[in-house]
């Protein structure tokens, strides 16, 4: 690695060829490419393996490999009792934050994208929850749901009504959460897409008479398309993982009904009934419906390009 | 060599753009014109000096401000009311630190919670800035075999659930005695940091000319020395938005964690407060769960404030360009 390379430099140097090619060199890449390998099988390769193992023994928590327990793993993972529940839930979560993060993150980068003082103020109010941690987000909006100490706390109890109490109240009151906490984020993607459309295109429909709303729909939005798309499987990924702003907000409560899938991964693993072998047959599973969705949604929005 | 050093504006392409986007005072230089198009129209142009062009646009500035005030009032409310008096806290009466008291001596202490924090962030940072600097420079520069492997192995962390990997880490972590490790944390952390810190990394070097660390090695520079006296200055606006990331990230996880920690004296700041709630029989003592969200909220909203033109430059740079 300290050695040079005297054969190639000289060549490098009367050639304009723009690569080194020998064996030297493909060491010393290797080299310079090791710790990354490293931490590559080690920390994702492996795990990926013995989550498959696990996920076809039995395996409790503490004891360790027990032996061969294939079909049943899987079996106990989807007649679990809240399974389907859990499912049908995260479905549901998804396809509400994923409408309502893109419509208003794509409002509020049109709203910002000139450059002027008080439009920049404007974006780093909407990027600063941004910075927060999930985690921290969640623990702020429980102080500031709770019927004690929130700052609506007198109005609940005026009007009667709780942000956490009802399953319906716990699902919009968390939704509310991720959109305040995730759409500044959006914005700055969709900000990106939109600095990628160039003027000209714009121009030129203005030549042409077009309204402000006809330049939305056939100039930005089919443009917009690889930044949409984008968008899309990203959020839809995130939504589907979902997992601390249910644990530390509503604990999957109230009567069990936000429990999302990742949640019941983890009670599955570690609350209760501890068994590593279901929880990742349950995790498999998950895996593979994601790799299912996004190939999906990747290959919808390819096609839609070729129209 | 010294002479052909770039400096960090230069070898960033896309600096314009994204000065444009977050210093919103800089005008660029084409034509003067912004991007004066969409909705509230670009208001340098046509300055409402008359009144009827005030009271047109007054509902627009109302509007935007309530909209931005959405945005801040949780985070103004947390502050206030953290120095506020609430009954069932520590601070009944009057205004005051109350609340941090109680932070400050809950269980192991606030300052071991931190400091484990501190140090779990911080290692995660170093860890992801070694390996993404040395791996950026391989994928960018070099050719060996089972480089595309690597690379396309290195992004697809990306599409495996947190939970999928987290159980299975759990048991290997135990396996090789760095159970309820907080290095074991940092590892994990790091590893989930790479798609994000490798890509960009990669463009990061692949954006600087290659004449640069060809002309050094005809000097005869070893490639390690090209590495750290021509390459690293030239990827600094890399580096430091792969390190800012990956502080937020690991200031600020909580699954690891929860997963891989369960001695109360290794857990990180988020696991604590979030612990700290249900402390005292189901009673949960909110001005400390404020105390505590204010600690945890502030390093990372000034240090986003301060570094907001590199957080947004880890976008611009076409890292999530699909």
């Amino acid at each position: 690695m300290t050695a040079t390379l005297p054969a190639n430099a000289p060549a490098a140097a009367s050639t304009p060829k723009r690569r080194h090619p020998g064996r030297r060199n493909a060491i010393t890449g290797w080299l310079f490419a090791l710790p990354t390998a490293l931490f590559v099988l080690f920390l994702f390769a492996l795990p990926l393996l013995l989550v498959l193992q696990m996920s076809g023994s039995d395996w409790p928590l503490l004891g360790g490999n027990q032996g061969w327990n294939f079909p049943e793993n899987y079996q106990d993972a989807v007649s679990n009792r809240f399974f389907w529940a859990s499912v049908w839930f995260t479905l549901k979560y998804t396809v509400l934050t994923t409408v309502i993060l893109l419509v208003l993150s794509l409002g509020l980068a049109l709203l910002v994208q000139e450059s002027t003082r008080w439009k920049g103020l404007l974006r780093t109010s909407f990027l600063v929850p941004s910075a927060l941690g999930l985690a921290s987000a969640s623990l702020l909006f429980y102080v500031l749901y709770s019927p004690i100490a929130g700052p609506f706390a007198e109005l609940m109890k005026a009007w009667g009504f709780t942000f956490l109490g009802t399953p319906d109240g716990a699902l919009w009151s968390t939704i509310f959460l991720i959109v305040w906490r995730y759409a500044g984020f959006y914005m700055l993607l969709m900000l990106v897409g939109l600095q990628g459309i160039p003027d000209d295109v714009y121009e030129a429909a203005r030549i042409d008479g077009a309204s402000r709303w006809q330049t939305f729909r056939s100039v930005t939005l089919p443009l917009l398309r690889p930044t949409l798309a984008l968008t899309v499987v990203l959020c839809v990924t995130g939504s589907l993982l979902a997992f601390e702003q249910f644990y530390i907000l509503t604990k999957g409560g109230p009567d069990n009904s936000t429990i999302t899938i990742v949640q019941l991964i983890y009670s599955v693993a570690f609350q209760g009934q501890n068994d590593l072998g279901v929880a990742g047959a349950l995790s498999v599973i998950v895996l593979l419906a994601l790799i299912v969705i996004n190939v999906a949604q990747i290959r919808a929005f390819n096609r839609k390009a070729e129209d | 060599m010294t002479t052909t050093r770039p400096t960090s504006e230069e070898s960033s392409p896309r600096s314009d753009s994204t000065i444009a986007i977050v210093a919103p005072g800089y005008r660029r230089s084409r034509g003067g014109r912004g991007r004066g198009r969409g909705f509230g129209g670009d208001s340098r142009k046509h300055p409402p000096t008359s009144f009827a062009g005030i009271a047109l646009r007054t509902p627009y500035w109302v509007g935007t401000a309530a909209l931005a005030l959405l945005f801040l009032y949780p985070l103004i409310w947390t502050a206030i009311s953290s120095v506020s008096p609430l009954a069932g806290t520590n601070q009944v009466d009057g205004w005051g630190f109350g609340n941090y008291v109680t932070l400050a001596n809950y269980q192991a202490g606030i300052w071991v919670y931190l400091f484990n924090s501190t140090f779990v962030s911080l290692l995660t940072v170093l860890l992801t800035l070694v390996v993404s600097l040395l791996g950026g420079y391989a994928f960018a520069r070099f050719r060996f075999p089972g480089k595309d492997l690597l690379f396309l192995s290195t992004l697809a962390i990306l599409m495996v659930p947190y939970t999928t990997l987290l159980i299975p880490l759990y048991v290997l972590l135990n396996a090789v005695g760095l159970s309820n490790s907080l290095v074991g944390v940092a590892l994990v952390l790091t590893m989930f940091q790479l798609p994000f810190s490798m890509f960009m990394m990669r463009i990061s070097f692949e954006a600087v000319p290659r004449e640069l660390d060809e002309a050094a090695m005809v000097d005869g520079c070893s490639s390690w020395r090209v590495l750290w006296r021509v390459l690293v200055p030239a990827v600094k606006p890399g580096l430091i938005t792969v390190g800012l990331f990956a502080f937020l990230a690991a200031w600020n996880d909580f699954m690891a964690p929860l997963i891989l920690i369960s001695d109360t004296n290794r857990m990180t700041l988020p696991l604590a407060i979030s612990n700290l709630r249900g402390q005292v029989q189901g009673v949960v003592d909110y001005g400390a769960t404020e105390a505590g969200v204010v600690v945890l909220a502030l390093p990372c909203i000034l240090l986003f404030l301060i570094l907001q033109r590199h957080y947004v430059r880890g976008f611009m740079s076409g890292a999530f360009k699909g």
